[in-house]
């Protein structure tokens, strides 16, 4: 307890500064509104209901985006490690998309899909699918020859092991992967929503802002910032859950 | 007979090429195909050919240059002060108590958390220009930085620290003739993941923010539902990412000459 309060002070005294400052007039509080404005706006929003609201609505994009980039991206790239030709056709354009800004798809997803969910799920699923690959490709090329081989000689067929040997080697190169996608999710989301949406946590920071209600923009920015750390934190200790059997 | 080795070596490197170059080719003609068979309105997907034509003709005008290096401007600036920020703040952090125990946990909680949602906080403090961008880019790409220098500097072999003290070096020698060339490929790693950061960020405040910029030319092309200058602010971004990537992972080569990792076969 008090090791944590120590480790974490840092941060409490920040707090206090961003508390004080805007108070005796260090900063003006337009420029920076008092933390305890800030939560108390929080709790408005909350009341309201806008924060609730638009936070499903940002949570359902980024999920939906994710769980398509992670199925399609991981199954791509154990096929490339798994299948020579699979690898020789797609490798080449892996290495010609994976370093492209994928924000620069933002404006394409509208055109294609309009202002709503669709552009932006599949906006994720654009950008957060090639670290997949990538990592379940690493992954599975990884895999021990030995193990692949004893299982064939046991009499596995080739399906089998893909999934009882192959997949489970992948894993931890696949999982840090799927962290990369999961960082990458909420910088696309929340930068696709500040640029053009009507819901959703980049649309309701941009609006409160644009209404001069900064207490509210600071709020709400805090709070995803938190909800992108919670989501790491959260997925580094199912990580180490998932990969146990390794010691 | 010293030549027929050579040119064998030769043509399967050539012929490795053009299997890399094939999928990129075919992708071009069905992108071609696709959009000149009718299936899809020229809205929903220009030509590739027009797309082409558009980036020369804004080549003529000049604006493709105005747009390219206002944003390698801001990206690269962003860039140099992450890495000179971070590897100090990173340098510091390893080597006193003090700044360790301050940084070490706004650090860590900064790290993961989606930073562009402070980009309308910029705004508000620094104003639409230049120097918003740059510090949001900053903010970005400053972490993968430190975690990257102090991860490299606390891995240094302590043999390497003890020889060096042995040997007389002073604290400042030790830091940079041992410590940083030691814990360079480290270091080099956290700058490939901040560059792509870089531009990322710079294209997406260009876009938020408007003017100027491949990503505020990209914002003002869809806007005015101009289709094909959304499709050729992807295709001359995805070029600038491409080359600055490369470069960077040859710079690496250069820098890493003397490490072992230069003598293992590289697929890059």
């Amino acid at each position: 307890m008090k090791a944590a309060l120590i480790r974490f002070l840092p941060l409490l005294l920040i707090a206090l500064l961003w508390e004080i400052a805007p108070r005796v007039g260090l900063v003006s509080s337009l420029a920076l509104p008092p933390l305890s404005a800030v939560l108390s706006a929080w709790f408005e929003l909350l009341r309201d209901g806008d924060l609730i609201t638009n936070g499903a609505s940002s949570l359902y994009r980024a999920g939906v985006g994710l769980a398509l980039a992670i199925v399609v991206g991981g199954a791509l790239g154990l096929f490339m490690a798994w299948w020579r030709p699979v690898n020789a056709f797609l490798s080449p354009l892996v290495e010609l998309f994976y370093p492209m800004p994928k924000s620069a798809l933002i404006p394409v997803t509208v055109l294609w899909l309009g202002f709503g969910d669709g552009s932006k799920i599949l906006l994720i699923f654009l950008g957060c699918m090639l670290p997949v690959t990538i990592g379940a490709f690493n992954g599975a090329r990884g895999s021990e020859r030995v193990l692949i081989w004893s299982a064939r000689s046991m009499g596995a067929s080739r399906l089998r092991v893909l999934w009882d040997v192959v997949l489970p080697s992948a894993m931890p190169e696949l999982l840090n992967g799927i962290r990369t996608a999961i960082a990458l999710a909420f910088i696309l989301l929340v930068s696709s929503e500040l640029i053009v949406a009507r819901q959703g946590f980049g649309y309701l920071i941009g609006f409160l802002g644009a209404n001069g209600s900064y207490e509210g923009m600071f709020a709400v920015v805090l709070t995803v910032a938190l909800i992108g750390f919670a989501a790491d934190r959260l997925y580094q200790v199912l990580m180490q859950r998932v990969l146990q059997w390794r010691e | 007979m010293s030549a027929a080795p050579t040119t064998s070596h030769l043509a399967s490197r050539l012929g490795g090429i053009a299997l890399g170059i094939l999928p990129i080719a075919l992708l071009a003609a069905g992108w071609e195909l696709v959009a000149s068979s009718g299936l899809v309105t020229p809205f929903m997907l220009p030509k590739l050919s027009a797309v082409l034509q558009r980036i020369y003709d804004d080549a003529l005008t000049g604006e493709l240059f105005i747009n390219l290096g206002l944003t390698l401007y801001r990206a690269l600036v962003g860039f140099a002060i992450s890495v000179v920020g971070g590897v100090l703040l990173g340098a510091a952090m390893a080597r006193s108590v003090p700044v360790r125990w301050f940084f070490d946990p706004i650090i860590s909680v900064g790290f993961p958390m989606p930073k562009i949602a402070f980009l309308p906080i910029m705004v508000l403090w620094l104003g639409f220009f230049d120097v918003s961008k740059i510090a949001m880019i900053v903010l970005d790409a400053i972490f993968p930085v430190v975690t990257a220098t102090v991860a490299g500097l606390n891995s240094v072999e302590r043999e390497l620290i003890w020889s060096a003290r042995n040997m007389g070096a002073s604290e400042r020698e030790l830091l940079w003739q041992v410590m940083l060339p030691a814990a360079l490929p480290q270091i080099l790693t956290g700058l490939q993941v901040s560059l792509p950061l870089c531009l990322i960020v710079a294209v997406v405040a260009e876009m938020a923010m408007g003017g100027y910029g491949l990503g505020g030319a990209m914002n003002t092309a869809s806007r005015f539902a101009d289709s094909r200058g959304v499709f050729a602010g992807i295709v001359e971004i995805a070029a600038v990412g491409y080359c600055l990537i490369k470069l960077m992972s040859l710079l690496r080569r250069r820098l890493l000459l003397w490490h072992q990792e230069a003598l293992e076969p590289t697929t890059a």
